[in-house]
């Protein structure tokens, strides 16, 4: 038997939309069978005539009076109903959803943020060239995270940029530094206290990480590091965002010395590039991976890797420890059968670096990721007695999956491979610390060795590309490694060139 | 902001994509702002296609030109209401018959209950036919013409039907001096707009074409007009946007006219007729629709224009006009209103999104002033002033300026969204977000709540298909 309840507030008004809100907000509470709010004209007494709700008490209320009228399941039910409306009543009727009101589009979110000068742009890649246009017709640089952009909308995109004095870094461009701040996957560099006059430009990710890095380390301080994507150097693209950047770095009084970090340029781009850095008024470091030095044209410093480079740019040098006696002895642990180094990279550029260092040091080497001399692993028969370095966050590796960076866990079972593979002496690992990169990247690798004793596995050489300030901390991520038995390199060069000495001592 | 100023400040960033770099940023104190990004909504490759090579290179700057003059018409515009005449000598040809009625062309067999209610509830008003039955046999007969109100100068809300001996208000322009009509607001309950057709509701009807419309009429042209742009200002610092609340420029219009109507009319009448004005918080609604319809029917056809200068709907299809597209409709089915529904009524009840009201969303006001009035954003949900400013800065996101006029004190006097740009609903897949009324799908009950609705995407893809095509063609 349904219960109707009425009360009357002499004298109270409130705005008939507020009213409305509040009575489906009651009728929803249980028990209650229907629920209405209303300020007592004629009509509206009517209304809730109608509906069933109305009893003697709401029939006498008055056009300046409100009615709370209620029909209930039970007195129980329509006490708490009446007491929830009372409630409403004396606080705002109405709230406000918490969440920060977000703009949908650039235009929207530029009104917002009217001094924006960037559009940071993570879209899935057939979305970013559009994003990066409206970008650039708002009159925004633009940092194009997203891979998968077709070559001919990278140069569109650049030549556009050009004409109105605006940069595009990137598409595939991980990484940058901005008058110190650190974007997207990037290191903090917030620790570092020595004045910033060194800038540098690089295609991407982890090569430019790996540079400010080991370049903290050494005393120096990157001041802006400018991403321009892999392939701005290539003739398609006729290096026009590197360019650009030279003559901003050139332009730039704080700025004492700048540094390349690229693959090969193409040749007919090479020219045009080496000459503006040549002439550009500061101190040039070229870091052109799979260039000797012989290659390197005049009034350039030549790099072989990036801690050289870093070494050149700061004025320090690693202290070295060199590889022995270390080397000997890593290597008097390793099993009979074991002659290979497998190497399991996060970072693209990483995989690079140590490849070229194998080869330097005579070794063979095979990945997915070919550089230098390298064989391509998928081609077994070549594979074979090479060592193999492996690209993880390489595309094959990464469709529906998360990128190694972000998370550890998909690099658990390459490494727990190479842990059972009796031919394996070395594993190399890099550890990506910084901004986007996994809270604990660390722990997966620890937790896969907790199950494999010391004695028995190849000999584990990490290298961390992070510093002190970063979200993760360099200290704790360095400990968590070598108590797990894990030697820590200075650099990711240091440890293949440690990884390479224990192989030639085994054989 | 040149990339020499990026280097010199460090970035101020605008993420499209993902939150975790924005919030890096803010972490570490720079200024970063995350969009809500989605990619677009629109699965119409073509359309899509059409859109993207709206929004480019010189197609684009040609648009923005055309969008400029748009605007421009639209804010030099000077809406005045003059005066109240019968249908039949406002309108040229609308005689015995022809009946009209809201949204784009639609048949009788195709109508909603309450506009099919409403035609034969004006079929005996005008005594084509004896009674209801035989108002809704003639109605399926070709005896009777349909015809929209846009192609009329005209508009109506909800089922906006339109015969000859009804009285419309006058708006002119006087600018470009064009001219809209409108029906006069009829009140609340049981009203034909709602599809309500008994013998009340033609009583009604009766009494404004005998009393109130020529009163209206007298006062009009004894005070020389009432300039409406000066209304809107006011009212919407005084909490109305103009199609769900009216109640702040009801008040002003009725203070306009009553001075004078008290001079020409004799006091019985006159009494009559401001307890009737001032009884329905809604009179003002009819008012701003004929403004609405003077203000864009100048912005109609602007060559490479993707400005809308029409949205309506007939209970059964959504239509658009875009002024590069002259007047060609662009249609889809409407949707259904969400929102709070009056004692005893659920959404059940509900008839699908209706009338040609939507001309003040056209114009920058109804649901893109929300934020000028935090009440009526309760009908959007979890709605609080916070809400409905978000609800404004969404519709600034999908037009292509601000009126500089019509400004909203919340937001710091900035001014209403105003000029909807076909192709920035395509590009942000934000469509127009519409307060409405919610009609009883059965005719004759009327209202039975309120809400919020969206124009449906179809409208603006195939709008954007169509001027691409335009385009390419000149």
């Amino acid at each position: 038997m349904s219960t109707i309840v009425n009360e009357v507030r002499k004298g109270f008004y409130l705005d008939s939309v507020a009213l409305m809100r509040l009575s489906a907000e009651i009728a929803a509470m249980g028990g209650i069978e229907e629920a209405v709010l209303m300020i007592g004209t004629p009509s509206n007494l009517q209304i809730m005539h109608d509906a069933g709700v109305l009893n003697a008490t709401g029939e006498n209320a008055g056009p300046n009076d409100l009615v709370i009228a209620l029909r209930a399941d039970g007195k129980g039910s329509a006490n708490r109903a009446l007491a929830h409306a009372n409630k409403s009543l004396e606080g705002g009727a109405l709230t406000s959803s918490q969440t920060e009101a977000k703009a949908r589009t650039l235009r929207g979110g530029i009104s917002l943020h009217p001094q924006a000068n960037l559009a940071l742009i993570s879209t899935p890649g057939s979305y970013a060239a559009r994003e990066a246009r409206s970008a650039l017709d708002a009159g925004l640089n633009v940092m194009i995270f997203s891979d998968n952009v077709s070559l001919e909308d990278e140069t569109t995109l650049k030549q556009q940029a050009k004409a109105r004095d605006l940069i595009v870094m990137g598409p595939d461009c991980g990484t940058a530094y901005l008058n110190g701040t650190p974007l997207a996957f990037a290191n903090s560099l917030s620790h570092v206290t020595t004045p910033a006059t060194t800038a540098a430009i690089a295609a991407s990710g982890t090569g430019l990480q790996e540079f400010a890095v080991l370049l903290s380390r050494l005393g120096g301080n990157l001041k802006h590091g400018i991403g321009v994507g892999g392939r701005d150097l290539s003739d398609a693209v006729g290096a026009i965002s590197t360019l650009q950047a030279i003559d901003l770095l050139a332009a730039d009084n704080s700025v004492e010395q700048i540094v390349l970090i690229s693959k090969p340029p193409g040749a007919n781009t090479a020219k045009e590039v080496f000459e503006k850095l040549a002439s550009c008024g500061k101190k040039v470091i070229a870091c052109v991976f799979g260039y000797q030095q012989s290659d390197m044209p005049a009034g350039i410093e030549y790099a072989a890797n990036l801690r050289d480079a870093a070494e050149l740019a700061s004025g320090n040098q690693f202290i070295e420890q060199g590889v022995e006696p270390l080397a000997s002895e890593l290597a008097a642990k390793v099993n009979s059968d074991g002659k290979q180094i497998v190497g399991l990279y996060s970072g693209g550029t990483l995989c690079t670096e140590t490849q070229l260092a194998l080869q330097k040091a005579g070794l063979n080497t095979a990945s997915n990721a070919p550089a230098g001399t390298s064989a391509n692993a998928d081609n077994a028969d070549n594979a074979a007695g090479s060592h193999l370095i492996l690209d993880l966050g390489a595309d094959e590796y990464t469709v529906g999956r998360p990128h190694p960076m972000m998370e550890p866990l998909v690099r658990v079972d390459a490494f727990t491979d190479a842990l059972n593979n009796p031919s394996v002496a070395v594993i190399i690992l890099d550890v990506v610390l910084g901004y986007g990169a996994h809270e604990d990247p660390s722990r997966a690798i620890v937790e896969v060795l907790s199950n494999h004793a010391v004695s028995h596995r190849p000999v584990i050489i990490a290298c961390i590309c992070g510093t002190e300030s970063d979200p993760q901390g360099l200290q704790a991520q360095r400990n968590a490694l070598t108590d797990a038995g894990i030697i820590v390199s200075n650099s990711n060069c240091g440890a293949a060139e440690l990884a390479a000495a224990v192989v030639q001592h085994v054989s | 902001m040149s990339a020499r100023e990026l280097l010199d400040n460090g970035p101020q960033v605008i993420g499209v994509g993902l939150q975790g770099f924005v919030d890096d940023l803010k972490s570490q104190g720079v200024a970063a702002t995350a969009l809500d990004w989605r990619p677009p909504a629109s699965k119409n490759t073509q359309a899509l296609a059409a859109a993207e090579q709206l929004s480019t290179g010189s197609v684009s700057e040609m648009i923005n030109k055309a969008n400029a003059q748009a605007m421009e018409r639209m804010h030099s515009a000077d809406p005045v209401l003059i005066d109240v005449q019968l249908a039949a000598d406002a309108i040229d040809g609308l005689g015995d018959h022809l009946i009209l009625h809201a949204g784009p062309p639609i048949a009788w067999e195709d109508m909603c209950g309450p506009m099919q209610g409403a035609v034969a509830g004006a079929i005996v008003l005008e005594g084509w036919a004896k009674n209801l039955d035989a108002a809704f046999k003639l109605a399926a007969t070709d005896k009777i013409t349909f015809e929209p109100n846009h192609h009329h100068d005209a508009v109506g809300p909800m089922t906006g039907i339109v015969t000859q001996s009804m009285p419309l208000m006058v708006v002119e322009n006087k600018t470009f001096g064009n001219r809209s009509y409108c029906a006069i607001n009829e009140g609340l309950g049981k009203v034909m707009r709602f599809g309500g057709n008994d013998e009340s509701v033609l009583e009604r009807l009766r009494w404004l074409e005998s009393t109130l419309g020529p009163l209206l009429a007298d006062t009009l042209l004894a005070c020389d007009g009432v300039g409406l742009k000066n209304i809107i200002s006011r009212g919407l610092s005084m909490g109305d946007e103009m199609h769900q609340r009216n109640v702040a420029c009801t008040s002003l219009i009725l203070r306009e006219l009553a001075p004078t109507m008290a001079r020409v009319g004799d006091p019985d009448t006159v009494s009559e007729a401001l307890t009737f004005i001032a009884g329905n918080d809604q009179f003002f609604l009819n008012v701003a629709m004929a403004m609405g319809k003077a203000i864009m029917d100048p912005v109609r056809d602007i060559g490479g224009s993707s400005v809308v200068t029409a949205m309506c709907r007939n209970g059964t299809e959504f239509g658009i006009r875009v002024s590069g597209c002259g007047d060609q409709w662009f249609t889809a089915p409407v949707e259904m209103p969400r929102g709070l529904y009056f004692p005893g009524f659920t959404e059940k009840d509900a008839n699908p999104d209706m009338g040609d009201s939507t001309i003040v969303e056209t114009i920058g006001l109804g649901g893109f002033a929300m934020a000028a009035s935090p009440a009526v954003a309760g009908f959007v949900g979890a709605g609080g002033a916070a809400d409905a400013v978000t609800y404004t800065n969404q519709m600034a996101e999908i037009t292509c300026a601000r009126n500089p006029e019509w400004t909203i004190p919340a937001l710091d006097f900035a001014g209403v969204p105003s000029g909807i740009d076909i192709c920035k609903v395509m590009n942000s897949g934000i469509t127009p977000t519409i307060n409405t009324g919610i009609a009883h799908r059965e005719p004759g009950i009327g209202q039975v709540g309120a809400g919020v609705v969206n124009a449906p995407l179809g409208c603006f893809e195939q709008a954007c298909v169509a001027l691409s095509e335009r385009l390419s063609a000149s």
